[in-house]
């Protein structure tokens, strides 16, 4: 009893993490399934069908191919038009700075239905076609304010004086900017980039608006939860995560033998 | 080049690090950084805005085209047709809040101090399922609290949703398709939200406090009421915003893992503009949602008291 009061917060929080990896065990399991009917709710028997034919549904990997071009796009565009954006307000003094604070913090403070829906209305009313393009627009829209707030706190925090230094030891400018800020910055502009594609990449109320008859990989599973969901969803949603949990254990791994060496 | 000739409008802001004052060249140099960014916002996030609320007071049909004509009852109508849904919305969204509060904290705590060496596996697992489609992982929902599966048959030899379905959380022997399944569907989504700025800002905290407070012979409880909880407000406002705001608009839990009687005003405003086609109705809806919501977070931000945070 004693035990239990002392390690109460380890239990409740560790049960908190079995409460965020549940979905994510099934959404594996359920990749072995052989469903009896459309949809793959029930556990019927194990098969290893689906892994051994995931693009077997027909336009499931045209859309995953779809959804990964437009997150690189939009990933390029908002960390470019961030990270100018945050050099702007971290390194100078210029009128208007609070209003561009607000319009960068609004995206965030803004349900997604109502992005969605009056970015919609707008490309509506000037008849342009929905599709890929309308899609890229929107992502790098709402991308660009995270990439923004990433890359600003890494530039705010960090030492003027080395810039000053290197200025001192006969740096031209673009060098220091080069060999010195930039290196600095970069931790920041992945981050925000990183966060960029992953938003993009899953995103689906902004895209259901603006998609019009185009298939993202989100739309397509929305749609499938309809028509009935086929099991290679769930061998696609297993792989992205396995890839990208080794790609964090590796770069871990990576970045820990630098620090000893 | 003709940034070099054009004298700017006011007095020149300079560059922080400049000592002396600044040619006008450089002095313009910000500007050029922020153009290209903040047009994109101009044109694709302020701009549609604008349209939306020009949109939301015209009359007229898809055949005949809408035009503006300052028809506001649009609004009246709307609210009083969708109420209940906006009220659910507030209200699902406001208990997956808390729930993700209570659930998240000893978790964000759990990191900050107690993980130790496994503190970044820890981070790793609560992070990892991002990578995972989050439609997917919401309907994997539906495998989870199927009418035959292990959990809810352990709710109901323990009887809990006898509890829950006489204060109407479910009904009768379910939880699928009641408002207990979309809480728990909203809780799930946005508990990740909670747990990270929580996280941040627990681990800030010197543990030498709380060496302190148990040196003035503070108890454990009485420490984390005085000390540790007060210090991690910056993180709940955070974390309560990043979950409330995005849960209230939300219509994917509603969709997936409730019924029509479940649905939220994401559902409507999502029917309204890309099924029935009625943009006006849709427009007005979700200009009431954004007011609703920047008036509930701007007191809240003012009663926590840390406008210093945005």
């Amino acid at each position: 009893m004693r035990w239990l009061r002392r390690n109460a917060v380890v239990i409740a929080g560790l049960l908190t993490l079995a409460y965020l990896i549940l979905p994510n065990v099934i959404v594996m399991v359920f990749s072995f399934n052989k469903p009896n009917g459309r949809f793959n709710y029930e556990w019927q028997r194990f098969s290893t069908d689906a892994w051994s034919d995931p693009c077997g549904v027909a336009d499931l990997c045209g859309s995953l191919g779809l959804s990964l071009q437009i997150a690189v796009w939009a990933t390029i565009g908002a960390t470019v038009l961030g990270t100018l954006i945050a050099f702007a307000l971290a390194r100078y003094r210029f009128r208007a700075r609070s209003s561009v604070n607000t319009l960068i913090f609004l995206p965030m403070a803004m349900p997604e239905v109502v992005m969605a829906a009056s970015l919609a209305t707008l490309f509506l009313n000037m008849g342009i076609q929905f599709g890929f393009w309308t899609i890229l627009i929107a992502h790098i829209m709402f991308c660009l304010s995270f990439v923004v707030t990433a890359v600003k706190a890494r530039v705010m925090s960090m030492d003027p004086r080395l810039e000053q230094a290197a200025q001192d030891l006969y740096a031209s400018p673009t060098q220091t900017f080069l060999k010195v800020t930039l290196p600095i910055a970069a931790p920041g502009i992945a981050a925000g980039a990183l966060l960029s594609f992953a938003l993009s990449f899953d995103d689906f109320i902004i895209t259901n608006f603006n998609a019009g008859s185009t298939v993202t990989f989100p739309m397509f599973v929305w749609g499938s939860a309809q028509r009935g969901t086929p099991v290679q969803i769930n061998v696609i949603g297993t792989a992205m995560f396995l890839i990208a949990v080794l790609c964090v254990l590796g770069g871990q791994l990576f970045t820990g033998r630098r620090k000893r060496s | 080049m003709s940034a070099a000739t054009e004298a700017p409008p006011e007095p020149a802001p300079a560059p922080v690090l400049e000592v002396r004052k600044p040619p006008v060249r450089k002095r313009l140099v910000p500007y050029w950084l922020l153009l290209p960014g903040i047009l994109w916002l101009l044109v694709f996030f302020a701009a549609p805005l604008v349209y939306q609320a020009s949109t939301s007071i015209q009359t007229g049909s898809l055949e005949e085209g809408f035009k503006v004509t300052w028809h506001f009852a649009t609004y009246w109508d709307a609210l009083g047709e969708y109420w209940p849904q906006f009220v659910r919305s507030v209200l699902f969204a406001a208990v997956a809040t808390l729930l993700c509060l209570v659930l998240g904290y000893p978790l964000a705590y759990l990191i900050a101090f107690k993980a130790g060496r496994w503190r970044n596996v820890v981070m790793i697992l609560v992070i990892a399922p991002f990578f995972t489609s989050f439609l997917i992982r919401t309907l994997a929902w539906k495998t989870i609290l199927a009418d035959s599966g292990p959990v809810v048959s352990a709710l109901n030899s323990l009887h809990f949703l006898d509890v829950t379905s006489a204060i109407g959380l479910t009904e009768g022997t379910r939880v699928l398709a009641t408002p207990l399944a979309v809480v728990c569907g909203l809780t799930y989504n946005f508990l990740p939200f909670m747990i990270l700025p929580l996280y941040t800002c627990l681990e800030r905290i010197d543990p030498r406090l709380h060496e302190a407070a148990g040196d003035l012979y503070a108890k454990p409880v009485t420490t984390f009421r005085k000390v540790t909880f007060p210090l991690s407000m910056p993180g709940v406002v955070a974390g309560t915003l990043l979950t409330f705001i995005p849960a209230a608009g939300d219509y994917i839990n509603a969709e997936l893992l409730g019924s029509t009687d479940q649905k939220m005003i994401g559902n409507v405003i999502q029917s309204q503009f890309l099924r029935v086609l009625d943009y006006p109705t849709a427009a007005a809806l979700s200009f009431i949602l954004m007011a609703a919501i920047l008036a509930m977070v701007t007191l809240y931000i003012r009663k926590a008291g840390t406008e210093d945070l945005v």
